[in-house]
């Protein structure tokens, strides 16, 4: 199942380059160079060949973990995201958390007042959350956090964990919001429908106080309900920082995709493009995995 | 169709979100005709206002009003959501049902090809297919049509595998209606409902990622008032005039509530009994 996909992956990477209109040699050499030199150029790159060797080579540069060579940097691709990718983990890590602890109080009160003038609320707030546009809201928060407030830097990435923890605070909290409106809905469903279950009912019974019963049996179990709804969403968390990190010049992969667009540096967009789906499928995995250790029934099947 | 719509005008969410949206289109609608600002004339000797009477969202860096562009502006945003959710939508049902209705080898092609495309984070594919092609309007529809039919196939080939089995299915099958006839007119009203409610909340994101896509470039190019170049055009200012930043992004997170709400209201409306 993975290594089809991943093949996959690789062609649709591939043939997405491969409808670029212009010639990537031309637009690197400008007008000046001559015939000779651009069909020079071009053999270096390979780009005289059929296409399906050009793919075989790719594939082989994908296999052998180099990803080619990016014509802006001239380092091998697979250089350039080794030094961005722990950055951009780490933000997306960073949001999930936020976007976990501003989503867990929510969630708990929506759940325990459904129906009501609260969970009414709580539902219209994450609302307007979801609908803020993200790449605005960067600016919000820098208009407010760093110009007005003086709290935050505008961006950038510093050194050590703490430091890091506060700059990249703003750019984590964007994409954590937006984490934030997802995970609070299903948690809400998860929490009402934990509710109901008889376990619960048998907890109450054993003569458990109320707090306890919310907190060791039906809090813990919507809980690792949670873990796969995050590893759902994981591909979306991991596209929301691409667009944060241009905005915030955090130095992630994302800022790397969106410069290469600019560049035209086709030999990086099409590794990273296959990075990012090979990194979402593994943390897909791993959610998976997580799952079915917390959980005993998915362990079971 | 009656029950439903009177199941939606009794839900105040509904109702809330078409009201938000017939006030941003009658805005549409009015405004060039009372207002005495043109989005695109400058007017330097007002530069940088703030909101006054005036000017009820200020000016831009060129005197222009910024209410009268962002009204402007929306004819952009919206038809760009629209049609890179709505065209999406109806080639992903077509093909969501085929692969429900036929299953065998037609269904696992599309299953496989949909797997592929969910491992790519939404924004690098927009963004790379985009870039790749260079920017502008008919190179955005491109990038939305190959990537936001995958979430409607899924759902509607879901739904068609349950349908396919029920009795009144195999009855028309016995009666020898075409497979044409049978998806269309008796699988797919009963198969769409999850499909609309879905549309809408893909409408909010997408209205974000048209201007998103704009921000960096690679949508609608100037001089047009989309709302995303409205706020990259802004940026430079933001520090004095902030209000250029600010209004763009409540016109889109309007738009956004709206949908939302829109959404919910269809959702109760369209809910089967019981």
């Amino acid at each position: 199942m993975l290594v089809p996909v991943l093949f996959g992956i690789t062609i649709l990477s591939f043939l997405l380059l491969q409808v670029m209109p212009g010639d990537p040699v031309e637009h690197a050499m400008g007008t000046r160079a001559s015939a000779e030199e651009l069909a020079a150029m071009r053999r270096l790159w390979g780009l005289d060949l059929p296409l399906w060797q050009q793919y075989l080579i790719f594939l082989r540069d994908c296999l052998t973990g180099s990803f080619g060579v990016s014509l802006f940097y001239k380092l091998p691709v697979s250089r350039l995201v080794m030094e961005r990718l722990p950055i951009t983990l780490a933000l997306a890590l960073y949001s999930t958390l936020i976007g976990l602890a501003i989503a867990l109080p929510f969630a708990v009160v929506a759940a325990l007042r459904r129906g009501r003038l609260a969970d009414v609320l709580i539902r219209q707030l994450f609302v307007l959350l979801i609908a803020m546009p993200p790449f605005w809201l960067c600016f919000v928060l820098i208009l407010e956090g760093s110009l007005r407030l003086g709290l935050f830097p505008t961006g950038g990435v510093g050194t050590g964990f703490l430091q890091n923890l506060h700059r990249l605070f703003l750019p984590a909290l964007v994409v954590g919001l937006s984490t934030a409106s997802l995970i609070q809905q299903s948690l809400r469903a998860t929490l009402i429908e934990t509710m109901k279950a008889d376990y619960v009912d048998t907890a109450r019974a054993k003569g458990l106080s109320p707090a306890q019963v919310f907190g060791r049996h039906i809090l813990r179990n919507s809980l690792i309900s949670t873990i796969s709804v995050i590893g759902v969403r994981v591909s979306w968390i991991i596209g929301g920082t691409v667009v944060v990190e241009k905005i915030f010049a955090v130095p992630g992969l994302g800022s790397l995709l969106i410069d290469a667009i600019q560049s035209r540096d086709f030999p990086v967009i099409r590794g990273l493009t296959v990075c990012f789906a090979v990194l979402v499928v593994l943390v897909n995995l791993l959610t998976d995995i997580a799952y079915s250790l917390a959980d005993p029934r998915a362990r079971m099947k | 169709m009656t029950p439903l719509i009177r199941r939606f005008v009794r839900s105040p969410a509904g109702i809330g979100g078409l009201a938000m949206l017939l006030a941003l289109a009658a805005a549409v609608v009015v405004t060039p005709l009372i207002s005495p600002y043109d989005p695109y004339a400058l007017d330097f000797g007002n530069a940088l206002m703030p909101p006054d009477a005036a000017h009820w969202f200020g000016t831009d860096n060129f005197g222009r009003d910024i209410f009268t562009r962002i009204v402007a502006g929306a004819v952009y945003d919206l038809r760009l959501a629209t049609t890179c959710v709505f065209g999406p939508m109806i080639l992903g049902i077509l093909i969501g049902l085929c692969a429900g209705y036929y299953g065998g080898w037609v269904d696992d092609a599309l299953m496989r090809i949909t797997d592929i495309v969910w491992a790519f984070p939404f924004y690098v594919l927009v963004l790379t297919i985009v870039g790749v092609l260079g920017p502008g309007e008919g190179n955005l529809y491109i990038a939305f049509f190959m990537v936001n039919w995958i979430g409607y196939a899924r759902i509607v080939r879901g739904e068609t595998q349950i349908i396919r089995r029920l009795e009144y299915v195999q009855a028309l099958t016995i009666l020898r209606f075409g497979p044409a006839r049978t998806m269309l007119r008796h699988i797919l009203p009963n198969a769409v409902t999850p499909a609309v409610v879905y549309s809408m909340s893909d409408l909010v994101l997408t209205v974000q990622a048209v201007a998103a896509l704009s921000f960096f470039g690679l949508g609608v190019q100037p001089p047009a008032p989309e709302w995303g170049l409205l706020i990259v055009e802004s940026v430079d200012y933001m520090r004095d005039a902030p209000w250029m930043t600010i209004f763009p992004g409540l016109a889109i997170a309007w738009v956004g509530v709206a949908f939302a709400l829109l959404g919910e209201g269809l959702a109760t409306a369209m809910k089967p009994k019981g």
